[in-house]
């Protein structure tokens, strides 16, 4: 490799990781901000069809990508509602649920965007912010400070959400309802409070999760935009140990390896597109299993909560 | 009262004749993608559409679909389903449907199946194969390429290197090397026909080394030409289905396949009680394959008419394609 496509090639995968990350990093921490009140959600992945879908449609109509992601995160709320009535309110199985969830976000979103656009149709994307100064360091400035908003919101959700569940009233409620809600419940901690917000924050941000495809990313909505994205942001948690910085590590190793094997397509290594395509899936599951911390599972994970037991 | 028997024999004649004329054909589909993909699926369901219309509209046939497909045993399910509610067309749309169609026909001798992309009719005599030649219409959109490029860069993206999706960038590549055998080709392989964000990152990478021309197959490529609008310049190559609406600045033309044909040719066969064993492939020559250049961007005359000069070439077996 020349010494100038080299440096070409590690700006570039560098740069794709930054926005493939990027979905991961939303619709992770939101499950983790979910599953430390002790609910499993796994229908993220139907929460960030829909929410994609109401920013496409949203931003379509109004030419307004502000109300674009605002949409999509009344949508994700919506959704979070719905999960939390489901499965705290209404102590429905928590798995069970979030698999109707996300099924019922994919046809959903699938109905309304057959019924209101019918055909594949394209908007503007966010457009990329150069941030003062940095994005003049060279090398480092294209590659990290020319993003769109809703990356570098991405990024900044690491440190914010570390605060919310390590510096806060909020998170220590979320925790303590995750990991002993009957202890939670005899201080006075509402404990179904507690979870319809954790369970709602990690829906919105989910939701911010699919805004950044349709209208961060792509500029378009499809059937299935997500392609199971959400499901590999539920595993990156149990790959995280539930912690901002341990989901980050993970979405950043799986995006760079994504990025790293088309870099290598593009510059004609000689290995099979199948095996590339294999290698992001196989670095996390080796990951995974080397530094699986179960011990940091929130006890009362997939447990609903009933007054007067445990 | 002969004459009150007469009239009512006559209506009751007439009645019968118009319910035997009446009774529509009724096709079902499966497909591995939306309806609105923008490319395979909505090749075929357009298609499909086109000849209802044509034909005589609901009265005369009644279409059904499934779709999103992705999951093999399911379509399996769906095949069989419709095969078992009477339907007397099921078309598995789909390459990857092959299997499910060779072990379900043989259980509904009368009902006629369809499937593709594959030349396989597994010696069943209810069951018809169709194919494109992906790799003409590839070939004519690589002479554009390759008159258009200016950085000599050109990048592919695709699934998997399979079916339609690698003929047609084969022809693709071939197309180029006609015109200037400098320029260079990356190929890349999402290993995936949805994931529409990792193929707008392969076109990106592509972009990031140099490429000033991209194209590529499959419903997922949406991404693609997403991330080429986004880049400004890049100019983009469709196929499967007309993409000029998804950036009418950039896309510079693409490669429809035109199914209505070969449908049509099924209906006349299973009218005549021919209700399979034969294969069609959608070429440039018999119109199944048609090149829509983007009539919103502005195509110098010169190129268009080399382009227009190998499709020409390629329906008169002058210019050789490979597979």
């Amino acid at each position: 490799m020349k010494g100038s496509l080299g440096l070409a090639a590690l700006s570039g995968i560098l740069n794709t990781m930054l926005s493939l990350a990027a979905p991961f990093l939303y619709a992770s921490i939101g499950e983790v901000i979910c599953q430390t009140s002790g609910v499993v959600n796994l229908g993220v992945d139907g929460i960030m069809l829909i929410s994609a879908f109401a920013a496409f449609y949203a931003t379509l109509t109004t030419g307004s990508l502000a109300l674009g992601l605002l949409a999509a995160a009344l949508a994700g709320l919506a959704m979070g509602l719905l999960m939390s009535a489901v499965s705290v309110s209404l102590k429905a199985e928590q798995g069970v649920s979030g698999i109707g969830l996300y099924m019922f976000g994919l046809g959903l979103s699938s109905l309304l965007f057959k019924e209101l656009v019918g055909t594949v149709k394209t908007v503007n994307t966010l457009p990329p912010l150069a941030l003062p100064l940095l994005s003049s360091i060279p090398f480092l400035g294209p590659v990290f400070f020319r993003e769109n908003a809703l990356v570098y919101g991405a990024f900044l959700l690491v440190p914010i959400s570390w605060f919310l569940l390590e510096k806060t009233v909020a998170g220590v409620k979320l925790k303590s309802v995750g990991q002993n809600p009957a202890a939670a419940d005899s201080v006075g901690i509402g404990v179904n409070r507690v979870r319809y917000f954790g369970v709602c924050l990690g829906a919105v941000l989910a939701g911010v999760a699919g805004a950044s495809l349709s209208i961060g990313q792509l500029g378009l909505f499809q059937d299935n935009l997500t392609s199971g994205q959400g499901f590999i942001a539920v595993a990156l948690v149990y790959f995280g140990g539930w912690r901002p910085i341990g989901v980050l590590a993970g979405a950043l190793l799986f995006s760079v390896a994504n990025s790293f094997q088309l870099w290598m397509q593009v510059l004609g290594v000689k290995v099979p597109p199948s095996l590339a395509v294999m290698l992001p899936y196989l670095l996390t599951i080796l990951a995974l299993t080397l530094t699986a911390n179960r011990a940091r599972q929130p006890a009362a994970l997939n447990k609903s909560f009933e007054r007067g037991e445990g | 009262m002969r004459m009150k028997m007469t009239i009512a024999a006559a209506f009751l004649a007439a009645a019968l004749a118009v319910g035997a004329v009446a009774a529509p054909v009724r096709i079902a589909v499966i497909m591995p993608s939306a309806t609105t993909d923008a490319a395979f699926s909505q090749s075929m369901w357009s298609a499909l559409l086109s000849v209802q219309k044509e034909l005589g509209g609901e009265s005369a046939i009644v279409l059904k679909y499934t779709e999103n497909m992705y999951n093999v045993p399911d379509a399996a399910a769906a095949i069989r389903d419709y095969a078992s509610q009477g339907f007397d067309i099921v078309i598995a749309h789909g390459s990857q449907y092959g299997s499910s169609v060779k072990e379900i026909a043989p259980d509904f001798p009368k009902t006629v199946f369809a499937w593709g992309t594959d030349v396989d009719t597994f010696g069943l005599p209810n069951v018809y194969a169709y194919t494109a030649a992906a790799e003409q219409g590839g070939f004519v959109n690589g002479v554009l390429a390759a008159k258009l490029t200016k950085s000599k860069k050109v990048g592919v993206t695709g699934p998997i290197e399979v079916g339609d999706a690698k003929t047609y960038i084969d022809g693709f590549a071939q197309g180029l090397a006609s015109v200037d055998k400098s320029i260079a080709v990356s190929k890349t392989w999402t290993g995936s026909f949805s994931d529409n964000a990792l193929m707008a990152a392969a076109a990106k990478t592509h972009i990031a080394s140099g490429a000033d021309i991209l194209t590529g197959s499959s419903q997922s490529v949406v991404g693609s030409i997403g991330a080429a609008k986004d880049s400004g310049g890049v100019l983009w190559f469709g196929t499967q289905a007309d993409q000029a609406a998804l950036a009418p600045n950039l896309v510079v033309a693409s490669q429809v396949y035109d199914w209505t044909g070969m449908l049509k040719d099924i209906l006349a066969k299973r009218k005549a009680g021919v209700l399979g064993g034969v294969t069609y492939t959608l070429t440039l020559d018999n119109g199944g394959l048609k090149i829509a250049y983007n009539p919103a961007y502005k195509l110098p005359a010169a190129v268009k008419a080399a382009a227009d000069a190998a499709a020409q070439g390629i329906a008169k077996k002058t210019v050789k394609v490979d597979p």
